[in-house]
């Protein structure tokens, strides 16, 4: 009898290439995510080379870093990020390789629309010059960030040479309670772990929480994998994840799906199938999570209080906290209830699907936007701006005074012109609350939908459960 | 000769952990489509202050710093956005090794493949070279890949790991592109055995 495999291992055996002794695997990529800011230098070197792009029908690429979200004309924030998305349609054409251009209605965030369209399955393989590829593993694929170098290896071979990192089971069980979000269960782990806890390994989520999961709320999860160090998530294909492909238009039909779906359902880890680490959550004690420091492992439950670097033994711990805490202008002890805050940003990879949308317009319906903060709502693709158009989600917002948007990167990574100014606060659904990430000199608390929400009404960061339950 | 001879050179100390690419090239100046320029943005929010004017207190700014090519830093350096920019920039601004307790997995990708050389040493090495350098800003650090040892000049020595293909790979100037495509006839193989691209069906 074969030993019992993780879902990790059955992906990675079944697509080693070459192993050489001492040698990282030479592995094949099923799906290669494409956007305009990772892969420029890599297009140079295959022209430099005279090579052409071994796949182009496992290579998809889209625009959505430096592209504008304001509706009126798209005008690009400035003539570089113009050049940067007109580089991208170049390459595209050149080379053969399918685009979500800036007029497609089927374009959004790279990590939105490859689920959106079927495109990300389980079993494959999936890299992207974008650190937020682990997203996808909550198909069941294996799919994690690469460099720009390993963009141009990808394009070239379809391959890519790496080390077999290790596994960790994050076992979370239980059933989450009211205003309590997928992203709270992210953040909560990240708190716990750390921003390195997962170096080296690819998480597997599992546990009855888990399973209860909707696929968009398992892709919000596992798209924050990389802020525990980890490259890769995953969670195990089940009937939700295949109800979700069912029909989608790059998704296998007919007797194709059959025989997908058979395979599909023999990946999740085997009865027994040991990990190289883990850690469990009790998903009924979660509460809505709030990061106050300058990286997503820096939260703390809203009604909770920010550290006191005095209070740790760790040297290093203590200057990085003492530096996090004045780049905030936060205090030690402080309670950040009550806290102002002057944008609210609802969007990203993390959080910008139709089910996130849903969360933060329940909060919002018939209630105004503070007058003192600007809210932002970006949907995470065209489609997803459509869906929600549909529901009147967008007349919810616009009516309580949010901005709403095109799709795209938006806020999260200021370098498409949205951005913070220097010294604001923003609430946001996003995945990193760097220095400066969204914005020089702005000041990021990560939270969910639901808790960005609240805080847009009330102007200040508030406990989303007191509105749920009102 | 070569591809990454033994060098000594001062070195320039970042005292934070978790230092991420984000702060080590901000987002804004990734809207490039080469890899020129990009040593403007290296720490680019660190090295200014809010005006604008360079900050004399940040590391790479003194002027007993300039032309230091080992950068020593606090833990889990490079950690968030895959951006090779990074390594680039910290190339591009003469930065040949960086010294730290731990790497995040992609920077450390990133830089093996721009001959950057990730050092890794334990706690009581690190906290040897902070010292040092509190006695000694202008203390140099021999650092030699063929042997995987840093020596510091009190003649203290320590060996560093690093995995026998990314040594090979920098001391001989691999080009890892062309070690991949060797495999041409393994990658034709392997994909007539493997399931097929995905395909839209619904047109």
């Amino acid at each position: 009898m074969n030993s019992p495999q993780t879902l990790f291992a059955k992906i990675w055996d079944e697509h080693v290439v070459v192993q050489e002794d001492g040698a990282p695997s030479l592995m094949y990529v099923d799906l290669h995510l494409v956007h305009e800011v990772t892969s420029p230098q890599a297009f140079t070197g295959l022209r430099t080379r005279g090579l052409r792009v071994r796949c182009p029908d496992r290579t998809v690429a889209t625009v959505d870093h430096s592209i504008p979200t304001i509706a009126s004309g798209l005008q690009a924030a400035d003539k570089e990020a113009a050049n940067q998305i007109r580089h991208m349609e170049e390459n595209a054409a050149a080379f053969g390789v399918k685009l979500f251009g800036l007029s497609s209605p089927q374009r959004g965030i790279v990590h939105v629309i490859g689920p959106e369209l079927g495109l990300t399955q389980p079993g494959m393989t999936i890299v992207c010059g974008d650190s937020h590829t682990s997203t996808h593993g909550a198909f069941g694929a294996l799919a994690f960030g690469i460099g720009t170098s390993e963009v141009e290896h990808v394009l070239a071979s379809q391959c890519v040479l790496q080390r077999r990192p290790k596994t960790f089971e994050v076992r979370i069980e239980g059933r989450l309670g009211p205003g309590v979000a997928a992203k709270d269960v992210i953040l909560a782990l990240l708190s716990k772990i750390g921003v390195s806890g997962g170096a080296g390994h690819v998480f597997e989520y599992t546990g009855s929480a888990v399973r209860m999961l909707s696929m968009e709320e398992r892709m919000t999860i596992c798209n924050m994998s990389i802020e525990g160090g980890a490259r890769a998530g995953m969670v195990g294909p089940d009937d939700t994840t295949i109800e979700y492909l069912n029909g989608r238009p790059y998704a296998p039909a007919g007797p194709a799906w059959d025989r997908a779906v058979d395979r599909w359902r023999r990946l999740s880890s085997d009865e027994g199938a040991g990990y190289d680490a883990s850690v469990t959550l009790d998903a009924c004690a979660l509460q809505p999570m709030i990061t106050y420091g300058t990286n997503p492992g820096m939260g703390i439950p809203v009604t909770g209080v920010v550290p006191d670097p005095d209070r740790t033994d760790d040297g290093a711990m203590k200057e990085g906290l003492k530096k996090s805490l004045a780049y905030m202008g936060l205090k030690p002890g402080q309670r950040l209830l009550g806290q102002p805050v002057d944008v609210v940003f609802i969007g990203s990879c993390t959080n910008s699907r139709l089910s996130d949308l849903r969360l933060a317009a329940g909060i919002i319906k018939h209630k105004k936007v503070a007058p003192t903060v600007r809210m932002l709502v970006v949907p995470g693709s065209q489609e997803v701006k459509r869906q929600a158009e549909a529901e009147g989600l967008d007349r919810v917002f616009i009516s309580a005074g949010a901005e709403w948007r095109e799709s795209g990167c938006s806020m999260c990574i200021a370098m498409n012109g949205d951005q913070l100014e220097p010294g604001q606060y923003a609430v946001s659904t996003s995945n990193r609350n760097f220095e400066g990430r969204q914005g020089k000199g702005g000041r990021t608390f990560l939270a969910s939908p639901l808790t960005a929400a609240a805080a847009a009404i009330a102007g200040k960061i508030v406990d989303v459960r007191e509105m749920v339950n009102s | 000769m070569s591809s990454f001879p033994p060098f000594s050179s001062r070195i320039v100390y970042l005292p934070h952990s978790d230092i991420d690419t984000d702060q080590i090239i901000p987002a804004r100046y990734l809207k490039v489509t080469d890899k020129q320029g990009l040593g403007e943005g290296l720490f680019a929010d660190l090295r200014r202050k809010p005006d604008g004017s360079p900050d004399p207190d940040f590391p790479l700014n003194k002027p007993e710093n300039s032309g230091a090519s080992v950068l020593l830093t606090g833990e889990n350096f490079g950690c968030g956005s895959s951006r090779e920019h990074a390594p680039w920039a910290l190339k591009t601004a003469g930065f040949r090794a960086i010294i730290s307790a731990s790497f995040a997995d992609i920077f450390r990708n990133n830089a093996l493949k721009n001959s950057l050389l990730p050092v890794v040493v334990d706690a009581e090495t690190h906290a040897r070279l902070v010292n040092l350098l509190a006695l000694h800003p202008e203390a140099e650090v021999a650092v030699d890949l063929a042997s995987q040892t840093v020596r510091l000049p009190d003649g203290f020595e320590v060996r560093f790991p690093l995995d026998g293909f990314s040594k090979r790979s920098l001391l001989d100037g691999v080009d890892e592109l062309g070690y991949i495509l060797s495999f041409a006839k393994e990658i034709e193989n392997f994909e007539r055995r493997h399931e097929s691209p995905p395909g839209e069906v619904a047109a």
